[in-house]
């Protein structure tokens, strides 16, 4: 549904956004990430045709945004990052403009107005002007013009931003159920959101992409994903390392010892993630009676990987 | 134009009304428009002591207090939507940059007609002490119309150039300002000392007054409907480029 290729922006002599490439499709919902300023609301706003890319295009629904702007449009609900509303109008008002403009008329209209109220919760300030609402009202009243037509593709700048964890997780909920016929990017920077809802998620720095993928994947490549954490009582650390480190499918070992119990940790030979490890560790402990109180595998922290790589020094895709 | 242009134009310019009654706004300039306009007609202006059964001494201040009251109206029109940040929502709706710009406009323009319609009494004041000339009023009417879609154009000009209405609202009372007095007799003597005579019929020509003043005597003339016609269309183009700029920067 969503193609972006190649696409730059340059404000003045600085490059916001720099050859990104991903994309979209139906049922999927894209996670965009990276530290504020990286670029990640100006990709969006050439995604939905605010602004022209210098260089590079993107395709929504087989319309390029730039040359065939009316019909991409069509396709693509937005909200923008900071909720905007016509703080004159009350919700019901707003809410029927955005559908009429969008097309929607008399009774068509009317529908689409009471669906979107009622997926995103306004039903108790409808006739309230949008001046008066609340921070997170107002930011449900946005999310409601953006899905007002039912749009094939969504894109959220930063929709759970300012909410409280209630909202927060009202919305995600819908980004699901919404994520199963409609193809959606949301930026965001908080990374439990990512593995809440997302089925692939972009990490953009500076203006690049160096992340692309789901977020088991990306959570593959922090340092200790894979490895196997062990805490056991009573035995010796020396121990313990050294039997750990006999296994065939371990690699490098550590531990530490405290308060009587000592922590192993076990990074797999092949660096990948998978139960073996972990049933090896379980079996060797077993045979060599450790009473172990914790045994678990590591996932990996999205949180330890977006620092990574997302920090000024580590490394960038060549120029 | 097709159909569903209109039906976009029209959604647009009924919002931007629904916006004004919403609002103290539209109800303090309709006052505030026919106080000051009672106030020159009847006291100023002499209505009653000139003795003339025309609308003279009611049109005459009309290029005076638009050039505050128009600017005042349309200010907010785009500056309101950059500071805001719904300017982005609007833009990314399925609708070309100009039915925006021609709805506002035309939204804004039928509010001013509404607040002038309602200076009737003035008409009918006068057609009950004389026997005026009711094509004269018409046309001045309609020439007082004009004037205020002129400047309304050239404040939804300023009002695209920046998020901060009162830079708006002052830019367009010192552009139409210029639009007043391009062609008044001091500032052409000025002139005539040392600028060749086209530069100063260019310069005069740019004036609404000369203009007006022919609507003003009851003659509708389409050079007159040219111009103020040319004076709105060049001002909303300008906005569709100051607006184009905007989201290309």
């Amino acid at each position: 549904m969503i193609t972006v290729e190649n696409l730059v922006k340059d404000f003045g002599p600085k490059r916001a956004v720099n050859r990104v490439s991903f994309s979209v499709k139906k049922g999927e919902i894209l996670g965009f990430l990276g530290p504020n300023g990286a670029g990640k609301s100006t990709t969006m706003r050439m995604i939905t045709g605010f602004i022209p890319p210098t260089s590079g295009r993107v395709v929504v629904g087989g319309h390029d945004v730039n040359e065939d702007p009316i019909p991409a449009k069509r396709l693509i609900g937005y909200l923008p990052e900071s909720a905007p509303c016509y703080s004159d109008m009350t919700v019901h008002g707003f809410l029927s403009f955005a559908a009429e403009i969008r097309g929607l008329h008399g009774s068509a209209k009317e529908e689409a107005v009471r669906k979107a109220v009622g997926l995103c919760f306004l039903e108790s300030v409808l006739h309230q002007s949008v001046d008066t609402l609340s921070k997170g009202f107002r930011h449900r009243t946005c999310l409601a013009q953006s899905i007002i037509h039912d749009p094939e593709v969504l894109v959220l700048d930063e929709p759970t931003d300012g909410l409280d964890p209630n909202q927060k997780h009202e919305i995600r909920q819908l980004l699901k159920r919404f994520g199963q016929n409609k193809a959606i990017i949301f930026s965001t920077h908080i990374l439990e959101e990512v593995d809440a809802v997302c089925s692939r998620a972009v990490i953009i720095d500076r203006g690049h992409v160096v992340a692309n993928g789901t977020p088991a994947e990306l959570r593959a490549r922090h340092d200790l994903a894979g490895s196997v954490s062990l805490r056991v009582q009573g035995t010796g650390a020396e121990a313990v390392r050294d039997r750990l480190a006999g296994l065939g499918v371990a690699g490098k070992v550590t531990v530490s010892s405290e308060a009587g119990s000592v922590l192993a940790r076990v990074l797999p030979r092949d660096r990948t993630i998978s139960g073996d490890l972990a049933r090896a560790v379980a079996e060797l402990a077993g045979r060599e009676g450790w009473r172990f109180d914790e045994l678990r595998t590591e996932e990996g922290r999205l949180d330890e990987v977006f620092r990574t790589i997302t920090q000024p020094d580590s490394r960038r895709p060549a120029e | 134009m097709n159909s569903e242009s209109c039906r976009t134009i029209w959604t647009i310019a009924k919002r931007e009304l629904v916006g004004y009654f919403n609002s103290p706004v539209a109800y303090v300039f309709i006052v505030i428009f026919l106080l000051l306009n009672g106030f020159f007609t009847f006291m100023l202006g002499n209505y009653f002591l000139r003795g003339e059964a025309n609308l003279n001494a009611f049109l005459m201040w009309h290029p005076w207090l638009y050039l505050f009251l128009v600017p005042a109206a349309g200010m907010r029109l785009w500056s309101e939507e950059r500071r805001v940040g719904t300017l982005e929502l609007l833009l990314t709706m399925p609708i070309a940059a100009w039915q925006a710009i021609v709805g506002k406009f035309l939204a804004c323009w039928a509010f001013i007609g509404m607040a002038l319609f309602l200076t009737f009494p003035v008409v009918v004041t006068t057609s009950y002490l004389g026997d005026p000339d009711l094509g004269a009023m018409i046309s001045g009417y309609v020439g007082s119309f004009l004037l205020a879609g002129a400047y309304l154009a050239v404040t939804v000009m300023t009002s695209a150039m920046t998020r901060n209405q009162v830079i708006s609202f002052i830019l367009s009372v010192v552009i139409c300002f210029f639009l007043i007095l391009a062609g008044w007799e001091p500032v052409t003597d000025l002139m005539v000392r040392w600028a060749p005579d086209w530069l100063v019929s260019t310069v005069a020509s740019f004036s609404v007054m000369p203009h007006f003043m022919q609507f003003q005597r009851g003659v509708i003339d389409l050079r007159d409907l040219l111009f103020f016609g040319s004076v709105i269309t060049f001002c909303l183009f300008c906005t569709s480029v100051v607006l184009r700029g905007l989201r290309g920067a």
